[in-house]
């Protein structure tokens, strides 16, 4: 085997083992950080397929903002820094069986589509901001538009639900009618919490 | 073979100049917030207007017990500092000081760098969570949300230079640049430099380690070594965000005489700007949280995104 090939096979290993670990840990704060090492080494499987841009994006997106933000949001919650009694359920066995039926349909599906697929690294171009933007842009563009459609339904639907100056949502038309019509919406607010 | 030495030449001299830089970069703060705020600083180690303070500093800091809290996450809290450092050697080697001076050349050294940089903040997460202490965790609080609101400009800036110059090769960027871009990528630089201070929580933007309210935010709990550790980041953090403003905006090596003398150029470029982000430091007083995040967001993420359109329209003009 070559370098480049005991390299791969390694960090797949870490890549599964780190996702593993990331559901069984009883530290919910640890499984963040798992989930750090697993997206870490997939980079790296990318990198090693010649997909150098899509290897930073993934740091730059997943390690770097989607991990800090999950943190954020563990760390808002209870997070204790011992094994937390209640990070187990009886679902688990649930879970797991889902699991592996997801990871059956991914795993058949990538073996049906690029079985036998061979990158040649001598002959290969590297997977820079050109050769990427050319295939986004021209081969994948519908998908790309209807991705970036779907984010965009995602932000308004945030937007819409963290707004509180909305006057015909129920609660707020409650909290309106208590209140001199003169006050501004803080105090809306206010008065209803 | 002759690669392989090459390569490893090339990272050693990356690393000697990860370990001497930033404590130049240290001494320089000694010496410059001092002379402004009219006091002497530290005088007597080394004799000479005390240039040994910062080894006597490591020194002290590595004989220092080095205690991890009771009610610690032991293995996160003592990798936490670790993490904090790590990035920004990374974040160096794909810097380059002039055509060739370079630790490793990457076609997407830009994104390399800006990915790396955005890990950085994991240790401040991490150990201000670990330490099992209310102030920590406030701070890594502080921390986190002010990278949210940073990081989003600090990539749109560096995007319309990479837009700008055709390319995402931090080399490339040098060679396109033209000393008219001072002027057409005036805001993209203001944005980026403003925004990288907020990620390295240097002042104005220290409010995640504000001492008045929450004692030293993340770092806390952390004594001797670990806490140099975290010191030596944010030092390391003015070297590569001084470098990298240098390259993308400021020309690089683009100097008289820059075929024998570009990284010089180079060099003092990144010292000018690390100087500036000393003087920061002295002139103004620290943001409010609120204050933190309206810059953030409503100044300069428009401001972003107004060069941006702009790079695109001159672009496509002078094409």
């Amino acid at each position: 085997m070559s370098t480049v090939r005991v390299l791969f096979v390694l960090l797949g290993a870490v890549a599964v083992g780190s996702a593993l670990l990331v559901v069984t840990t009883r530290q919910i704060v640890h499984a963040a950080l798992w989930l750090v090492v697993t997206l870490g080494a997939l980079a790296g499987c990318f990198l090693l397929l010649t997909a150098e841009f899509v290897a930073w994006v993934q740091v730059l997106i997943y390690v770097g903002a989607v991990v800090v933000l999950l943190l954020f949001a563990l760390m808002l919650t209870r997070a204790p820094t011992r094994p937390d009694p209640a990070a187990r359920t009886p679902n688990a066995w649930f879970a797991a069986v889902v699991a592996a039926a997801v990871a059956g349909v991914l795993v058949t599906t990538l073996v049906a589509g690029f079985s036998g697929a061979v990158i040649d690294l001598d002959r290969a171009e590297i997977g820079g901001a050109r050769v990427t933007g050319g295939a986004v842009f021209s081969t994948w563009v519908l998908p790309f538009e209807v991705l970036s459609v779907l984010l965009l339904a995602a932000l308004v639907g945030a937007i819409v639900l963290s707004r509180r100056d909305v006057p015909n949502r129920p609660r707020d038309a409650e909290a309106a009618r208590d209140t001199e019509p003169a006050r501004d919406a803080d105090d809306r607010e206010r008065s209803s919490s | 073979m002759a690669d392989v030495l090459e390569l490893l030449l090339r990272v050693g001299c990356v690393f000697v100049a990860f370990l001497v830089l930033p404590l130049l970069v240290g001494q320089t703060e000694h010496k410059v917030m001092a002379h402004m705020q009219g006091r002497l600083g530290p005088m007597y180690a080394g004799g000479f207007h005390g240039w040994a303070q910062l080894v006597a500093d490591g020194v002290k800091f590595a004989q220092k017990e080095d205690i991890v809290p009771a009610n610690a996450d032991r293995r996160v809290f003592q990798l936490a500092p670790v993490l904090a450092l790590i990035p920004y050697l990374v974040a160096l080697v794909a810097i380059p000081l002039a055509p060739g001076l370079v630790g490793a050349e990457l076609e997407t050294g830009l994104f390399f760098v800006l990915a790396v940089m955005g890990i950085g903040v994991l240790g401040s997460l991490m150990g201000g969570w670990a330490s099992a202490n209310k102030y920590s965790l406030l701070g890594a609080f502080r921390s986190a949300g002010q990278l949210l609101a940073y990081e989003l400009p600090f990539v749109l800036a560096a995007a319309s230079v990479a837009m700008a110059a055709g390319t995402l090769s931090l080399t490339g960027i040098v060679e396109a640049w033209q000393p008219w871009w001072l002027l057409w990528q005036l805001p993209g630089m203001l944005v980026f430099f403003v925004a990288g201070l907020a990620e390295l929580h240097r002042p104005p933007f220290d409010m995640p380690v504000a001492d008045a309210e929450i004692i030293f935010g993340p770092y806390t709990e952390y004594t001797g070594i670990r806490f140099a550790l975290f010191l030596l980041a944010e030092y390391a953090g003015i070297v590569v965000l001084a470098a990298l403003t240098t390259v993308l905006f400021l020309g690089g090596w683009h100097g008289p005489f820059s075929d024998a003398l570009g990284w010089l150029w180079t060099l003092l470029k990144a010292f000018a700007v690390a100087f500036v982000v000393i003087w920061v430091r002295v002139a103004y007083p620290r943001l409010r949280s609120d204050q933190l995040q309206r810059l953030g967001w409503q100044v300069l993420v428009p401001l972003a995104l107004v060069q941006l359109a702009l790079t695109g329209v001159v672009s496509v003009v002078i094409s």
